[in-house]
Formats: structure tokens, sequence, C-alpha cells
């Protein structure tokens, strides 16, 4: 029995005052005391507050999101690995996940894009997949907030700036600005990978003895946890000691890349995965507890940036680039071997153990020896209270004045909401690894996978303004827009991953806008046969007691049987059939417009899942027998404005002439009014009577409302529009704005 | 032997850096700014017994690595010079 | 024809290379590992685009200083193929085998889309298989990619031929706005005075799959292999 760890000389005495200030509450404090029979080391404090942090041990939704549906035949991976896995045909698994990288990019908006960019990577490749394709959702205060220039420009170019350097194509995402994230803005990340089946990679140890091995950047003191930095018995050295920016390196994250799926294919890895968040302290407690077995580590081993840190620093550190990987014993000069190839360096620094214990030496001493189930698995779990709002979110209560259609049109479409989003994805490469058939700019993304017929489209989305009126049904459409994204292109949505964006779980309100979202999400996977496979919570996304709007950002996976069939959203040929086909009336509520020109929107209607699912259906075996020449879903801006964009073909502009008829009466609803799921089609006039059974037979409403023309003007009613004025319009909303302060 | 190397965009060479900082400097009110150049600050370390021993290897590096004459010039300051 | 396309610490394309060559165009291509001195034989050599050494200092610089760049140089000097895309062409200039330099692109910002560019000499090994005035469509990708050269050394390039391509708008036409980066004389193409080594900031190497955008630049890897030796 080795002599119990001992603080270090220098080190603050550890006492409930000290925990506080690490961000454990007394009980919490006690509990760690119960668990180890006596005070802990101050190392050992701060390696269980940082395991037992919301961001690390979910203890807040953890019990929550054990309600959601992981999985269906297509699974590989559910939730409990780094990222999720489904079966896409002919032998590939797509491997996908989206994360939370808000709070750092708020503070410094390159480095905190830029590292979440990374983040979300290496629990890609740490899967054994080849990252394929990236998204992101970007959601920025208001336009006119003195902040928001900065950080749009920050999180693009960080964005840009790693994701371009390693060489994984940026393909789709979103971006809102709304004054409700003037104080919290979300950058939440996505990434897929594809990987043969069979041949992932795990993060559960195995193998008393194996070695434990650290590849990739040194570490420095990015990152180290915050909260005890503000307390008082910090000296005036303490300012030096302020935990740094992490700074991201997309040079070293590319050699990890082709290092670590080429280490894998030796056999050697038994287990491996990123230091990410509490950096060391969670890859080497999390790899082994989930394999029922302990670790020692020799902190004395660990590649260090600087002289001088403590074991307290060393093991909190969040440096990026940074891997840990359980080999198999004997087998460390091969692994070393392929990472020196790569000019990277492995380095031995602890073992694998049968004693369920997580044990650091650090300069002969143990600095800390903790159960380890305490740190990964068996962190605290909160069943927070839970209450509706006492006021419910009323709406504005403005006279309902409503603007001029042609002008309201206008104005629409030079709102950064709706307008192209081109100065953002211009600066992502989109394209290499040439298998992008269809990028930033259509609905969903299109993404093909080599030697197969097979190709996957991806869609992110979220609907904060209609969580804001009602946390399930908003988390609920969202889940439908995605879905019904993909299923444009022309694929089954397969797979979904999350990014729950809450504000603070200890209010009640907060904690019932993520559970109504939580149930929301449950029920919309059920209903599409999609499952939840991975995802994040971010919670206390609020300042001073404002919390953002629930913004459940929700990431759908879509597998196609022929990428051949692929549908864009632009009108392809002059003469064609333009038809609406939708579950619901549209209504005005949580509409762009509404928020726009200040008007009542009133509340969200009720969504029929079943006729959800069954448009899915309809969209896509249009596509796969070739009935459908574009198909375009209707969000922001609703209608028209959807008409408008379907008419923007980059390849060369076209018209359409719309009579609503049936489908409405041309006021401010059947225009701009969003919220129902509506899609406009368009398809060869002699197809149309296949089309319509395709959905009329579905129960759903179907109409044809008018063609495409060749004349480039837009056409609905009384209304007409030049198409390349308000492709200008349309084009020029952002930068315009970005010029504007020169 | 501390080398410290400037390197910056060779004069009559566009620097759209260098155009942008002036822009800015200028709308915020510096009216009096002109010729703004970005360039960069490498500091080095050279294990040398003499000043002059450090320079000429300075100049060697930056001839070969740390500046392209096409369109930078350099210069460098050596510890104790 | 043997192709081979280097793969340095930092590069992206490399990939994308090969599938044109080998799998689209079904040409002999390997991959050659910078740390190399060997060039196993092959008759073009692809210096693929990317972020080498990821472009810390500047663009290229590190990568000019690989081993297996020793052995190009030579190979070059033989009067063996070499075309270099992006991070190539940047590689290129750094390593003295192409003049001029690229720099900071004008709006300091990466831009990724597609453009035009007009062939300014069709006679070269790397753009027979066009015609003089040729518009091709080609994607670009970079945030350096503003060619800068003395002008006199400018003018004796383009008396000798070696601006290859010009980047201009849809109707062939040169303007402001077509210039993507505010390279000089809107040069996005240069050969060297040879005529056997080639550095262009757009990328051939994808534009070869009607699906993923167009084929325009198989024009370019089929002139090459047109002039094999």
């Amino acid at each position: 029995m080795s002599a119990h760890p001992v603080s270090l000389a220098g080190e603050p005495g550890v006492d409930v005052e000290q925990a506080r200030a690490f961000g454990l509450a007394p009980d919490e404090y006690r509990k760690i005391q119960e668990i180890i029979g006596r005070t802990p080391t101050y190392t050992e404090l701060g390696v269980f507050s940082v395991m037992w942090s919301e961001h690390c041990s979910y203890k807040s939704s953890r019990r929550h999101l054990r309600t959601l549906p992981s999985k269906s035949e297509l699974v590989v991976q559910g939730p409990g690995e780094n990222a999720g896995a489904i079966d896409v045909g002919d032998g590939w698994a797509a491997v996908f996940k989206i994360e939370s990288h808000n709070h750092p990019s708020f503070v410094e908006p390159y480095q905190g894009a830029a590292t979440g960019v990374g983040g979300i990577l290496r629990d890609i490749f740490t899967m054994g997949a080849r990252p394929v394709a990236s998204m992101n959702s970007l959601k920025f205060g208001s336009f006119a907030h003195p902040r928001t220039r900065f950080l749009l420009g920050g999180v693009v170019g960080g964005i840009g700036g790693y994701g371009n350097c390693v060489g994984v194509p940026t393909v789709a995402g979103e971006v809102m600005f709304d004054e409700a994230y003037n104080a919290n803005i979300l950058v939440n990340a996505f990434c897929l990978g594809l990987v043969r089946k069979g041949e992932m990679m795990s993060a559960k140890a195995r193998g008393v003895g194996n070695p434990v091995l650290y590849v990739g950047s040194a570490t420095g003191r990015d990152g180290i946890h915050g909260a005890s930095m503000a307390s008082a018995e910090f000296d005036k050295e303490s300012e030096a000691k302020r935990p740094a920016v992490q700074v991201g390196d997309p040079f070293t994250e590319k050699l990890l890349i082709e290092a670590c799926l080429e280490a894998g294919k030796t056999g050697a890895i038994v287990a491996i995965q990123d230091m990410g968040a509490a950096g060391l302290t969670s890859s080497s407690s999390e790899m082994p507890s989930h394999g029922g077995l302990g670790i020692e580590l020799d902190l004395d081993q660990v590649p260090l940036r600087e002289a001088n840190l403590t074991p307290y620093e060393i093991l909190l550190s969040e440096s990026q680039e940074r891997m840990l990987i359980v080999a198999e014993r004997g087998r460390e000069a091969e692994l070393q071997a392929v990472f020196e190839k790569w000019d990277l360096h492995a380095v031995v620094i602890g073992r694998i153990t049968d004693d369920q214990r997580w044990r650091a030496r650090w300069h002969g001493q143990v600095v800390a020896d903790i159960p380890i189930g305490a740190l990964a698995d068996n962190a605290p779990l909160y069943d927070r209270p839970a209450a509706p709002p006492k006021i419910q979110p009323s709406a504005k209560t403005s006279a309902i004045k409503h603007p001029e259609t042609s002008k309201a049109l206008r104005a629409l479409l030079d709102s950064p909401n709706v307008a192209s989003k081109k100065w953002v994805y211009r600066q992502y490469d989109s394209i290499v690894q040439s298998n992008t058939v269809l990028g930033p700019g259509s609905d969903a993304a299109v993404i093909r996978i080599k030697n197969s017929r097979r190709a996957m489209a991806l869609k992110v989305d979220s609907n904060p303004r209609a969580c804001a009126l009602d946390p399930y049904l908003g988390a609920v459409g969202t889940v439908c827009e995605a879905a019904r994204n993909v299923a444009c292109a022309g694929a089954w949505p397969v797979g979904i991953t999350n990014c729950l964006n809450y504000g603070n779980p200890e209010r009640p309100e907060v904690m019932w806008q993520f559970i109504r979202g939580v149930e929301g999400l449950r029920d919309a996977s059920i209903a599409f046969g999609a499952p939840v496979v991975s995802g994040n919570v971010s919670f206390y996304n609020e300042t001073e007691g404002h919390a953002i709007p629930p913004t459940p950002t929700i990431a759908v996976l879509g597998v196609m049987i022929d990428v051949a069939r692929h549908v864009t959203q632009f009108f392809k040929n002059p003469g064609d059939a333009i038809a609406i086909v939708r579950t619901a009336a549209p209504s005005l509520a949580a509409s762009e417009y509404s928020a726009l020109f200040g008007i009542d929107g009133g509340s969200l209607r009720a969504i029929d899942l079943a006729r959800e699912a069954a448009l899915v259906e309809g969209l896509v075996e249009g596509s796969e027998q070739g009935l459908i020449r574009s198909a375009h879903d209707i969000a922001e801006g609703g209608l028209a404005v959807a008409l408008a964009e379907a008419c923007f073909n980059p390849r060369a502009i076209l018209g359409a002439e719309v009579e609503l008829g049936r489908a409405g009466n041309a006021d401010a609803v059947d225009f701009f009014g969003e919220g129902a799921s509506t899609v406009i089609l368009s398809m060869a006039p002699t197809d149309l009577a296949r089309v319509e059974k395709l959905f009329a037979g579905r129960g759903l409403e179907f109409a044809v409302v008018g063609k495409v023309i060749d004349d480039p003007r837009l056409k609905i009613g009384s209304l007409e529009e030049d198409v390349s004025e308000l492709q200008r319009i349309y084009e020029d909303a952002i930068p315009g704005r970005l010029r504007g302060d020169d | 032997m501390q080398v410290r190397v400037f390197v910056t965009p060779r004069t009559g060479i566009l620097d759209p850096q260098g155009r942008a900082v002036e822009s800015s400097l200028q709308s915020l009110g510096f009216k009096n700014v002109s010729r703004v150049k970005v360039g960069k600050y490498i500091t080095l370390e050279i294990d040398a017994r003499t000043a002059s021993e450090a320079r000429d290897e300075a100049k060697k590096m930056c001839e070969a690595l740390l500046a392209n004459p096409v369109i930078e010039d350099y210069r460098f300051e050596v510890d104790g010079e | 024809m043997k192709w081979g396309v280097v793969r340095f610490p930092g590069s992206l394309d490399d990939g994308d290379a090969l599938h044109a060559l080998a799998d689209v165009m079904g040409q002999d291509a390997r991959i050659l590992w910078h740390k190399d001195e060997s060039l196993g034989g092959v008759e073009c050599i692809v210096l693929p685009g990317g972020f080498s050494y990821g472009d810390y200092l500047r663009t290229g610089a590190i990568a000019r200083f690989s081993p297996i760049m020793k052995s190009v140089a030579k190979f070059a000097a033989d009067g063996g193929l070499v075309i270099g895309t992006c991070n190539g062409f940047q590689i290129l200039c750094e390593a003295h085998l192409l003049p001029g330099a690229l720099t900071r692109n004008r709006s300091l910002s990466f831009v990724c889309e597609r453009v035009w560019l007009r062939v300014e000499n069709a006679s070269t090994p790397f753009t027979r298989a066009t015609k003089l005035g040729d518009v091709l469509r080609l994607p670009i990708k970079h945030g350096e990619g503003l060619y800068i050269a003395p002008e006199d050394e400018l003018r004796q390039m383009e008396e000798r031929g070696q601006v290859t391509l010009r980047y201009v708008d849809a109707d062939g036409r040169e303007s402001d706005a077509a210039n993507p980066n505010g390279s000089m004389r809107a040069i996005a193409g240069v050969a060297n005075e040879r005529f056997n080594v080639f550095g262009l900031m757009p990328h051939p190497e994808h534009a070869v799959e009607p699906m993923l955008g167009g084929t325009d630049g198989l024009k370019i890897f089929q002139s090459i292999a047109g002039s094999a030796r």
C-alpha cells in the first residue's frame, strides 16, 4: 500500500472554501472526502473539480439525455465513445458529432473557433475515421451591436484558418444574428468522418500492463481551470499564471490525423482519446474506467512547453493537439516509428493497472490516488428542479401594420439572417478531398463516397425563436427542418447529433426549457427513425441573468442510394411545373418577417410528426425515381424568399410565375409565413401526376402553383420583381454592412 | 548571442496588410499616418564567439530562409551592438 | 505516363491530384514522400496544394528545403516536367524554379470560388491541349495567391510567353473585379524560361469530374500527358 498522496510545498490549503473556488458545492466536497476517506490534495481537488464540472460530467443533463433513442439497425456506435457512428452502406460507417465552443469564442473569437474545429476533428479521427466534412452553426448578436463585426470576422477567420489548413472541407452551416446573442455567441462545430466498418478505434482501455503513450504538442498552461485563478489566495504572480487562451496549431493537427490513422492500421492501438476538456485528466481516467481498469501516470515524462509546471497544471492543462493512446504492450516502438515518420513524438507516460485507481506520480511522490470510477463514470448526477417560466414569453403587441409586399420581400432578402452567406463560406475550403457534390449555398450539403454510388447529405439547423415561444415544439420543428432539408437533397435521414445550448440549469425555468427540448428531440427522432448517436450540452450561456433563447442545434445525416439522383434547390428548366407540398398552413409565429417588422406572429402550431415523416418519404422517393428537378425547403423569409432563392441558379438565373390559388390568399402569411413544413418543388410537366401521387397519396397538401420561366422575373400574383435585382440585394446584404464602417 | 531580425515588405511592393492598417488608422483619426508596413520580427539565439561571427551567421540565415528577397527586405541586430 | 505527386507534411490536395490522375485519367501515378530523394523514375512531378509546414514563416518557404526538393531541382534542370498548383506554385517560387513570389490576397481573406482563366500561351507542355485565348473554369482556394515580380522581370516574362494563365471574367476579359487576389497583371499561372516548370494558383485537379463542377482541369493534365518525352 503506497503512502497517501501529499500536497506540495507552496500549494494553497484544501478546504470547503478552496473547493468552492474551484466550482465544487459543499455537498460535492464532502462526497469527495467520503470517497477517498481523507482530505484531498490540492491536485486531487483540482482533478475532481474539472471531472465533476457540468462540462465533463453532464451532471444536470445526463438523466434526461438517457431518454433519447440511440438505436436502430444502422447504428454502429451510439453515445459513449468519442463520437457516434451510422452504417451508410458499402462497408462504410459515418462517424459524426457536433460540439460547442461558445465561451472560448466569445473571449477570443479566432482561437476559440479554431480550437473548436480542432477538438471536434479529434473526436472523429480518434474513432479511426478520416474526417471528410465539417459544418458549423453560428449565432451572433445583432449586426448593429458594436462587437458583432469583430466576433464574426474572428470566428469565421478561425474556422477557415484551422479547417482550411487541415484539409477537411467546410461544406455547410448556418449563421444567425439576433440581439439575444449580444452577450453570448454560439459556435457549434460539426465533423463527419468515414471509416471501414470493423476498423473503428475505441476509447475503452484493456490489458493490464499496457503502456500509455502521449502524442502531439507539448503541454503548456493554456486553458487551465479559470475558477481557481480568480480566488483571493493568489499573490501578484497570479497574473503571469492566468489561464492563457488556447491556441490552435492546425499543422500539428494535420500530422496527428495522418499519423493516428496510420498508427491505427498497425493494430497496436488498444484505445485512443483526445486530451480535450480537462486534458490529461479526463482522457487518462475515462479510458481505463470504461474498461474497468486503473492507471498509473508518471507526470515527469509528460512533454512540457515551459519548465516548472506543477502536477496540478500538467493534469488540468487544455493545450491543444494532444492525444493519449493505450498501446499493446511490446508494440510501443512500432507506434513510435509511425509517429516519428510524421515528425511527432510518442512518449510512454504511464501503464494500465488492475486496481481501478487513478494514480499520478511526480518527482518521486504520489500526488493523486483516487478510485477511478469516482472521476469518470460516477460523478454526481442531479435531477434539477424544472418549472415553466411564470410569465409565458409574450410576443410583441404592436399594432399589425404590414409593409407593402415588394418592400417586405426586399427587406427580408437584405436581412443578414436571410441573405446569402457567401461572404462567410467563400473563406472556407469546401472542395478539398474531391467529394463535395453540393457545397455551401444550397439546402443540404452532399458528400459522395468514392468508389460507391452512395452519398451522404448533411444539414445543421436551429430555430431559437420558435424554441423561445415553445421549447418543445421548437425542438421538434428544428429536427423536422434538418431532416426535411436532407430529404430535399434526396437522402434518407438516418442519424442525428445535437448540441444543446441553454442558460444556467440551476434556474428551474432553464431546466424546464432543456427538458422540453430533449423531449422534442426524442419524439422527432423516433418519428424519423433517426437515432441520436452523439451530442454535447452547453449550459451557462448567460450573462448577468439573461440567458440565450433555448437553442438546440440539430445536425442530421442522410444517406443517398445513388448520388447521381441528388437534387438541388435551384430551378433547372424553363417550362417545369412548380408545386408546393406542405404538412400544414404557414404562420408568422417565430418568423423572420415578424422579427424584422415587429409584428406579433402569434403562437406556434402543433406539429403532426406522422405527416412530417410522410413528407420526408415522398421527397426521397421522388428523387430516387428521378421525378424531382429541384426541391427547396421554405425557411426564414417564407415562400416569397424561397421562390427567389430557387431562381438564383448559379449556372443561369431563371424566373418563376406563380399563382397561389387554393394554396393561399396571397397575404403576408402566405408570402412570408414560416413554421409549416413546406417545400417548393419543380418537375417536368409530364411527371406532375406521379409527383402528386407521391404526396397526395400520403395525405399531404400538394398544389401546382406555377411554372419556371426563362425570363428572370419573379411573379407571384400581382407581385413582380426582377430576379437579378433581388439577387443583388441578397448577395450584397452582408458585404454591404461590413463595408459600411470602412 | 541574441539576434533580432526584422523582415519587412520591400519598398514599392504591394503590402495589403500595411494598406489595411493604414486606412484603419486613418479612419480612427490618425490622419498624419502614412507608409505603414507590416512585417515580421524574429528573435533567435546564435552560439557564436563574437558578434561579427553571429552577424555572418544571421545574414546567411536571412538569405537562405528568413526573408524572401523578391518581396522582402531584412535587417538584424546582434546583442550588444 | 508516370507521375509522382509529392507529399509534404501539410500537403492537402495530394490525394486529390492522385485521384484525378490515377482514378479519373487512368494514369500511372504515385505519391513521393518528401523525405525521400528518389523520384522513382517518374516523368512528371506534381507539387500539390495545401499548407506545407503550416505555411509558417512564408508559404512554401520551409517545404523547399525538404530532401526531395534537391532531386526536384535537378530533375527540372535536366528538363523534366514539374507542375505546382497553389502551395506547389508557392514552393516552386521559393525554390527559385519559377520567377516571382506569392503574397497575401489583396482582400486579406482566404477565398474559395470558381474563377475563369484565359490561356495566354497554348504552346507550353502544360497548355498544349488548349487553344490560345481559351477560357477555362477552375477553382481557387488560397489566402496567399497575389503574384508579384519586379516590373522589368514581368515585362521579360510577358515577352517570352511565360505568363501562361490570366484571371479574366466569363467573357475572357480582364478586369479588376475578375482578379480574385490582386495579382500583378492578373497573373494566375507562369512557366519558367525553358517551359518545363509550371505553377498556377488554381486547382486543375479539382475540375476533372462533371459532378464536382466541371472538367476543364483535365486539359492541363492531358496537355502534360501528351508532352511526354
